[in-house]
């Protein structure tokens, strides 16, 4: 545990030690200010958040790969894994680590949206139910994005090849569930529909937080760190 | 302290590392010796259990490098040849996250960090960030991280290379200094510092151990290089008389005769051959003891082998 603890706090550090991360951060607050005041004038809707944080969702997608990006790639490329791994620290430990840092990365990015649940309990009446459920869903999907990039990250020196797998991959994610509303009913409508972020993300954005939503994020999550940790531990026997 | 046995790696089809088999007591300096390509740094990797060999069985401090990776992981100070770091960190911040990791006590993780920064004498530049600092500075904040935990075994991967030879210099000393309380192997391909600081040479060559021994039985045998004006004919047959000349060749430059005299164990002849130089009254521009180079070693070495092999089959 203290292990994860130093790790993730170097990790971070190193995040902030970037200009990288200033540059994702303003981008990330530009959009999402844009998002707000968009649908806080050309919605009668803007009380749930529901659209706003569909939008942020989206560029969550954007944005993921590039938190995500050097993780394990840039240890590799510079060869710092081998002191890294060399100490003695277990795979398990660097990419919870590495992973709980991003998150972090990633709740700082959101929190200066909670600017606009505080305009909307001053000047309007959000439903706020809704409104942390939406969160939570954001929360859990970029969870998901997370995971998913620092996997890619895992199997690659360039960062470059990193950030567009892993936005590729995403987007694939996003939109195969758009494949479900051009099929009839039925088990494929279902699948397509299932596998895909975005129904996931919506219930919980209209402020239902399904335990099937849940456990599908959190299964993707799992599933990905340890394909991440397998790919890390390949190294020793390749 | 480390015990090797069959040991081998593979990388697809090419064989970093075939079969070896050595062994380093506790409180020995080993050097490994070998040209670039030779499967150092690959023995070195597995010994620090950063990857696993494909076959064989490597122990350190009693732990099985693959099954007990941290128990070994915790025994060792381990230093990358190219010694990475994450640049944008500072000095004093890097060593205090290597305790951490290493599980240095809260309690004495300061005085392990002013320890370390002095013996390694880092003090002078421990607020700077990693990635200012010149090749010596690094190598010095490198060899600090591979003792801050006080690890019985030191591993280092060619810790001289790109110095400059006064930081060469200080690094040899300080690594002569750690020897004194720590198990150390290195990697060099650097022959005379491998008599400088080891007790015992294991010599690499293609994967295999060529030659595992002390360093004077290794460069036992030596030459003499003269260049004189004379006879050939006389100047062999009379260089051939004196003790211990176990052969003498020449090539010619116009008059000169440049003349290599081998001998078949360490001893000084230089003053038989002079006299002999001056009752001939022949005319000498050159004289000098050659030393023993890597190649000469590797060349002997393999000569050896082939030899071996052929008399076997």
């Amino acid at each position: 545990m203290s292990n994860i603890i130093t790790l993730a706090r170097r990790e971070l550090a190193a995040y902030f030690l970037s200009p990288l991360a200033y540059v994702i951060l303003t981008a990330f607050i530009f959009f999402c200010g844009y998002f707000f005041r968009l649908y806080l004038l050309g919605t009668a809707d803007a009380n749930s958040l529901r659209y706003v944080l569909e939008l942020i969702g989206f560029t969550s997608l954007i944005i993921s790969p590039m938190i995500t990006m050097r993780l394990l790639a840039e240890e590799k490329k510079s060869g710092t894994l081998e002191t890294l791994m060399t100490a003695p620290v277990t795979e398990v430990q660097v990419v919870i680590a590495k992973y709980i840092s991003a998150l972090i990365f990633f709740i700082a990015l959101i929190i200066p949206t909670v600017a606009y649940v505080i305009l909307l309990l001053k000047w309007g009446n959000p439903d706020m139910g809704a409104v942390i459920s939406g969160y939570t869903g954001l929360l859990c999907l970029t969870g998901v994005f997370l995971s998913i990039g620092i996997f890619v990250s895992s199997l690659t020196t360039n960062q470059i090849v990193a950030v567009v797998l892993t936005f590729l991959l995403l987007l694939i994610g996003w939109v195969i569930g758009y494949a479900g509303d051009f099929l009839q009913e039925g088990v494929w409508k279902e699948f397509f529909k299932y596998i895909g972020f975005f129904d996931h993300y919506d219930a919980f954005r209209k402020g239902l937080i399904d335990s099937r939503d849940v456990v599908y994020c959190l299964s993707l999550i799992v599933f990905f760190l340890f394909l991440t940790v397998r790919a890390m531990e390949a190294r020793r026997w390749r | 302290m480390i015990q090797v046995e069959g040991l081998s790696k593979k990388f697809g089809d090419f064989t970093a590392v075939d079969n070896i088999s050595f062994r380093v007591d506790s409180g020995e300096i080993v050097g490994f010796l070998g040209p670039n390509g030779a499967g150092k740094t690959t023995t070195m990797r597995i010994l620090s259990s950063y990857i696993a060999p494909t076959s064989g069985k490597a122990s350190v401090g009693g732990f099985d490098v693959v099954r007990n990776s941290l128990e070994v992981r915790k025994r060792i100070g381990y230093m990358p040849e190219s010694i990475p770091f994450y640049t944008e960190m500072r000095v004093k911040e890097y060593l205090s996250f290597r305790a951490k990791l290493k599980g240095v006590a809260r309690k004495e993780r300061r005085n392990r960090i002013a320890f370390v920064s002095e013996r390694c004498r880092i003090k002078e530049f421990e607020n700077k960030i990693i990635g200012h600092l010149s090749k010596g500075q690094r190598q010095r904040v490198g060899l600090a991280d591979a003792i801050i935990h006080n690890p019985p075994i030191l591993i280092l991967d060619e810790p001289t290379i790109g110095l400059d030879p006064h930081q060469i210099k200080q690094t040899r000393e300080l690594i002569k200094e750690l020897g004194k309380d720590h198990t150390v192997i290195l990697s060099t391909h650097i022959l005379p510092e491998v008599g400088m600081l080891c007790n015992r040479v294991i010599i690499i060559h293609q994967g295999r151990i060529a030659a595992m021994d002390t360093l004077s039985n290794l460069v036992k045998e030596q030459r003499i290089k003269v260049e004189i004006q004379g006879p050939i004919s006389d100047i062999e047959n009379t260089l051939k008389q004196i003790e211990n000349v176990k052969s003498v060749s020449y090539t010619t430059d116009n008059l000169w005769n440049i003349i290599t005299i081998e001998l078949s164990e360490v001893r000084d002849i230089r003053e038989q051959v002079y006299q002999k130089i001056m009752e001939n009254r022949w005319i000498i521009r050159e004289f000098k003891t050659e030393r023993t180079t890597l190649e000469d070693i590797f060349i002997k070495i393999t000569a050896r082998e082939e030899g071996t092999s052929s008399a076997g089959a």
